[in-house]
């Protein structure tokens, strides 16, 4: 047992990977904790996929993919709102036009140049095991403004998850305090992209998140036990896809699933 | 004891306010005055323009001609308290009794601070006077819809709001809890508030409030219950005749 916990940490590849995988764990179910109770994770797949002309710019003009994505994921994330309100739309079908826009115009530009070459495989799957020191610290970074932004802005972001219109009258903020949210979202989604790859940052944002939604009742205790359960699926994953050679992403998705699955077959159990 | 702030200056006036919505007329030419220390029951039709109106009073909709004017109801500081109607909120989203009360402390905190060891009291006292606070760690969703109400309107004690306004605040609400819920809100009005509340109910409830204002996208009658509860009146609202025995 004790080997099988030890052998990975002979490897750099694997340190780093861990605390990838630790980060990771952690940013993505607090904020998915709020994806989870406010519907949208609709709105974290779009973005996903639409950062993508953001890192195709970012290859162009040869700064880190990862940074030039972030005013992208920002700015999807604001337009959602923007249009939704001026054209009287639900945020549905704007985030489905974007969503679609966006990475059409990121595959448009990718064929553009002849120069540049995106793995799609490595954009789905991530590259946690090759995940550089330079992504670990914009990681460490991002995580540190999430928590700060989520600490800071808690009881707004309760106040306009909660009751919406009450939050309008009482400060006329919550248009705000939204964009607060969104764009911590897609710092989350950008940054968890570039180390761990579109399926596990949607996996980490919602799987966590909606299997601490069955376990506890209040928000916050939901966002700690989400982040709890995130790393624990993430380190857990990585060591059965170093001792068993298995991709890393996949398999951490899956151990988050089937925690999942086992907490909702026994939710009865729990609540009674 | 965290004293009664005086709430007896607030009023509020409506001078032919129209509102428009995706192009029809939502309101049409709405004028009353409601002075502090009134509890006025909002009555009319599904349609009728409740929760527009007091979209509207609350400043979410914009007023095509006329004017909403509350006089001494700082609206920066949360002296405006919105109960919303029960769709609005969302039910999914887990927090429990002490979280509610203490979003109304929000405007005074401002963005950065959090709350303190005041405002905690101040909460405790408001769920006190609504007779919640051993209820406090429950989840909204563990609540009957009479306690709900109960919830937001200890929210609105905590936000020291001088003007409350509760949409449909009695929807899903049992008679029992209505009655407690209206001696809670007298007991407000005689602190000098305002309290506007969309009731369906006519009989039992809307006849316990100092005044009641028809509403039917226009306004039919306001005043005394016993002055506007005519058949004429019902008619307006409703398109049919009542028939108004015992009526008080």
């Amino acid at each position: 047992m004790i080997d099988f916990l030890l052998a990975p940490l002979e490897y750099h590849f694997m340190l780093r990977a861990l605390v990838g995988a630790v980060l990771v764990g952690v940013m993505c179910p607090l904020v998915g904790a709020y994806v989870v109770t406010r519907n949208l994770a609709f709105i974290g797949d779009a973005l996903a996929h639409a950062v993508l002309p953001g890192m195709v710019l970012g290859f162009m003009v040869g700064i880190s993919p990862t940074i030039a994505a972030v005013p992208t994921g920002i700015t999807v994330a604001m337009l959602v709102r923007v249009i939704s309100r001026r054209a009287g739309l639900s945020a549905d079908t704007t985030i489905g036009i974007l969503f679609a826009a966006t990475f059409a115009l990121g595959l448009m530009m990718l064929s553009m140049s002849s120069t540049i070459t995106i793995d799609v495989e490595d954009l789905l799957m991530g590259q946690i095991l090759g995940i550089s020191p330079a992504s670990i610290y914009v990681s460490l970074a991002i995580t540190g403004v999430v928590i700060l932004g989520l600490f800071v802005f808690h009881h707004w972001l309760l106040f306009t998850s909660f009751d919406p219109v009450g939050s309008q009258v009482i400060g006329r903020r919550t248009h705000v305090v939204d964009y607060v949210l969104l764009i911590l979202l897609a710092l989350v989604i950008v940054v968890g992209i570039q180390a761990a790859g579109v399926i596990l940052v949607m996996a980490m944002l919602v799987i966590p998140a909606a299997t601490a939604y069955l376990l506890v009742g209040r928000f916050a205790s939901i966002m700690m036990t989400a982040a709890a359960l995130g790393t624990a699926a993430s380190v857990t994953g990585l060591y059965l896809s170093f001792h068993f050679n298995l991709p890393a992403g996949p398999a951490m998705t899956l151990v988050a699933t089937g925690i999942f699955l086992l907490v909702a077959a026994f939710r009865r159990k729990v609540f009674n | 004891m965290i004293p009664a702030p005086s709430y007896s200056d607030a009023s509020m006036s409506l001078q032919d306010v129209t509102v428009e919505l995706d192009g029809y007329m939502a309101l049409s030419n709405v004028t009353f005055d409601v002075g502090a220390g009134t509890l006025m029951g909002v009555v009319g039709p599904n349609g009728a323009g409740k929760s527009t109106l007091f979209n509207t009073i609350a400043g979410l909709l914009p007023v095509r001609n006329g004017s909403v004017t509350l006089e001494r109801v700082d609206l920066r500081r949360g002296a405006l308290a919105y109960v919303p109607q029960r769709d609005s909120v969302n039910w999914r989203f887990p927090v429990n009794v002490m979280d509610v009360v203490l979003m109304g402390r929000c405007c005074r905190l401002g963005w950065f601070r959090r709350p303190g060891r005041k405002d905690r009291e101040l909460v405790r006292e408001c769920l006190c006077r609504v007779g919640l606070w051993d209820r406090r760690g429950a989840l909204m969703t563990e609540l009957s819809g009479g306690q709900r109400q109960r919830v937001f309107v200890a929210r609105a004690l905590a936000q020291e709001a001088s003007v409350l306004l509760l949409d449909e605040a009695f929807s899903g609400v049992d008679v029992g809890a209505q009655e407690a819920l209206v001696e809670v809100l007298q007991a407000l009005r005689d602190e000098g508030r305002i309290v506007l509340l969309a009731t369906h109910d006519l009989n039992n409830l809307a006849r316990r409030f100092d005044q009641v204002l028809c509403l039917n996208r226009h306004v039919c009658a306001c005043g005394a219950p016993n002055q506007v509860f005519t058949p004429e009146v019902m008619e307006e609202l409703y398109g049919v005749q009542f028939s108004m025995d015992g009526e008080g």
